[in-house]
């Protein structure tokens, strides 16, 4: 039942981004549109803006909640997200300066926001273990947001001196957009994306153990430093595609395994599937707000995560504090 | 199940940046369905032993083996198959269910994906019932007391199916009751099932009255093994822990009672 319902409100969202547009299509045209049938116009506005746009929407979203589930439990505090632990960032630096090198092919730039997510996740890291071999966690997030502040300063710094056209658009990407969905951007995406989602998969059992500590883990069964590995990897790939298609979105990541783990439980095996497609839907829904509430004028999807992410992470703070 | 065997051969460790060995030249056997407390004062080595049983450090020199194999030749997983482990600190980051905690001891024995199979279902169920927290299993294990925690983690353990049981510290936290039901439940399982079982405590005089033999430990080095009744001596006592004692004799092992300065000049 948990399961029909959560597809239900996924195909939900994913028909009412399918509907809501500047031109009014209707209902049963937009059907006709999504199977090819129908005026040419009216087929490429479903299939190759809205479709791809929604398509690409969900993939991002389902991509970063399972980031942010292996982040937390990787760090064991339900804080963790991509862009509140650096990696958004750091790819995002990657990816402007690739653009700005002139590399902007569709498939080299998130190899660039990888190098950049990876860079990022090693900084935090080692700041991390400033006060001693054990990761604080709250040391973990303020190099998190460090890092983080300190790629956002070298992007703005690459903007003001490139003189190339596309990095001034690239401001508003930067913020999280999904104005530039193509099929090649859902294809790059999904690509990219489908070996770190069946990595961290894989490790569904794992990860559970590592949520009681290290060494628990360790005497359960698990190799907790391949694990970190396989983890701090996927985790960065996963970002830094997110980032090279759609810009930086936060939030998704931190706000989705919470819900989930509310609903649906703790073990990753079913949190992780589930963090996919709520995720998904809840990037879909923020996308929709994003285009229809100042119409004609577009938010970035970054903003409308963040305004509703940021005060979700206050009350998720005060009960960490309890 | 058999029971597994341990062995230390000359082993030696020392911490990273140490000045000193935290182990130095220990060698024991640890043989089939044995159980053996492993004492000493803070320091002494015993948790440094105990990680190296583990396979969690590395020795230096030496050999630790389990099952005439080296810990550092075992797979994580094939160990957990073989070795339970109830460790002295454990706080999971989210929350989670009895039930759920003591599956947590079937992984070792699971693939990556897929279900519980109705022997791993029977195998936890067993494993909850034994310790006692069948009524426990839909409870949130941060709602437990100290005693349900520590007994929810022996069930898991027993879950994993292993050879031998390893306790560090199990009840430090723990009123009496709980004490002696958490000694009572290990010791009866240990010899139910042909396990090993090293438990690691402060608390010398009731290990004693229920370990087949005590290793005492002191400044890294082993300073005596044998039945309670062997190195629970005044002598070995007051030597390793720096203070006098009076030994009593008592029905299944001797006891030793620290004595007050007031109190050391009318012994005897």
């Amino acid at each position: 039942m948990r399961w029909l319902s959560l597809i239900a409100i996924a195909f939900l969202a994913l028909a009412t981004a399918l509907l809501l547009g500047p031109t009014d299509v209707p209902a049963p045209l937009v059907w006709d549109a999504l199977w090819g049938r129908g005026e040419p116009t009216t087929v490429a506005i479903v299939r190759d803006l809205r479709a791809t746009r929604a398509a690409l929407a969900f993939l991002v979203g389902g991509g970063l909640a399972v980031t942010g589930a292996a982040l937390q439990a990787l760090v064991r505090n339900p804080l963790a997200d991509p862009y509140l632990l650096g990696l958004s960032g750091g790819a995002g630096l990657g990816a402007v300066a690739a653009i700005a090198l002139g590399l902007s092919a569709a498939w080299g730039v998130p190899l660039a926001s990888l190098a950049g997510a990876l860079l990022a996740v090693a900084l935090v890291y080692r700041l991390a273990l400033v006060g001693g071999s054990l990761l604080d966690p709250r040391v973990l997030l303020l190099g998190g947001v460090v890092v983080g502040a300190f790629a956002a300063s070298i992007m703005g710094a690459i903007m003001a001196v490139s003189p190339a056209p596309e990095i001034r658009n690239a401001l508003l990407w930067l913020l999280g957009s999904f104005s530039g969905a193509s099929w090649t951007t859902v294809t790059v995406f999904a690509a990219y994306a489908v070996i770190p989602l069946g990595l961290i998969w894989l490790q569904a059992r794992p990860l559970d153990l590592l949520t009681l500590g290290e060494e628990p883990a360790l005497v359960l069964g698990a190799e907790v430093e391949r694990l970190k590995r396989i983890l701090y990897f996927a985790a960065s790939l996963l970002t830094a595609v997110a980032v090279a298609v759609s810009g930086i979105i936060g939030f998704v990541g931190l706000v989705t395994p919470h819900a989930v783990r509310i609903v649906w439980g703790h073990t990753h095996g079913r949190l992780l599937p589930t963090a996919f497609l709520l995720g998904g839907t809840l990037l879909v829904a923020a996308d929709i707000v994003s285009r229809t509430l100042f119409a004609p004028v577009e938010l970035p999807v970054g903003v409308v995560t963040a305004i509703i992410g940021v005060p979700v992470f206050v009350v998720l703070v005060r009960r960490w504090q309890d | 199940m058999a029971g597994l065997t341990f062995g230390a051969h000359g082993l030696t460790y020392r911490y990273p940046k140490a000045p000193n060995d935290a182990l130095r030249d220990v060698s024991l056997q640890i043989g089939e369905g044995e159980l053996v407390g492993l004492v000493g004062p803070n320091g002494s080595g015993k948790t440094t032993l105990l990680r190296l049983f583990l396979g969690l450090l590395r020795p230096i020199s030496g050999r630790a083996v389990a099952d005439g194999r080296a810990t550092s030749e075992w797979s994580r997983r094939e160990f957990a198959q073989r070795v339970g482990v109830v460790a002295q600190r454990e706080e999971p980051a989210f929350p989670l269910r009895v039930r759920q905690a003591v599956t947590f001891g079937r992984y070792p024995h699971l693939g990556q994906i897929g279900r519980l199979s109705p022997y791993d279902r029977e195998v936890v169920d067993r494993a909850m019932h034994q310790c006692d927290v069948t009524a426990l299993r839909d409870r949130w294990v941060g709602t437990l007391s100290g005693g349900e925690w520590q007994r929810v983690r022996i069930a898991r353990a027993l879950a994993q199916e292993p050879g031998a049981l390893v306790l560090d510290e199990p009840t430090a936290s723990l009123d009496i009751r709980h004490e002696m039901e958490v000694l009572e439940l290990v010791s009866d399982l240990v010899r139910e099932r042909g396990m090993s079982g090293i438990i690691v405590t402060h608390h010398i005089n009731l290990a004693a009255r229920f370990v087949d033999r005590l290793v005492l430990m002191h400044r890294g080095a082993m300073r005596a093994a044998g039945s309670p009744r062997a190195v629970i001596t005044p002598e070995l006592i007051e030597e390793v822990f720096e203070w006098p004692v009076d030994v009593h004799p008592w029905r299944s092992a001797p006891q030793f009672i620290p004595l007050r300065t007031q109190e050391r000049n009318t012994q005897g």
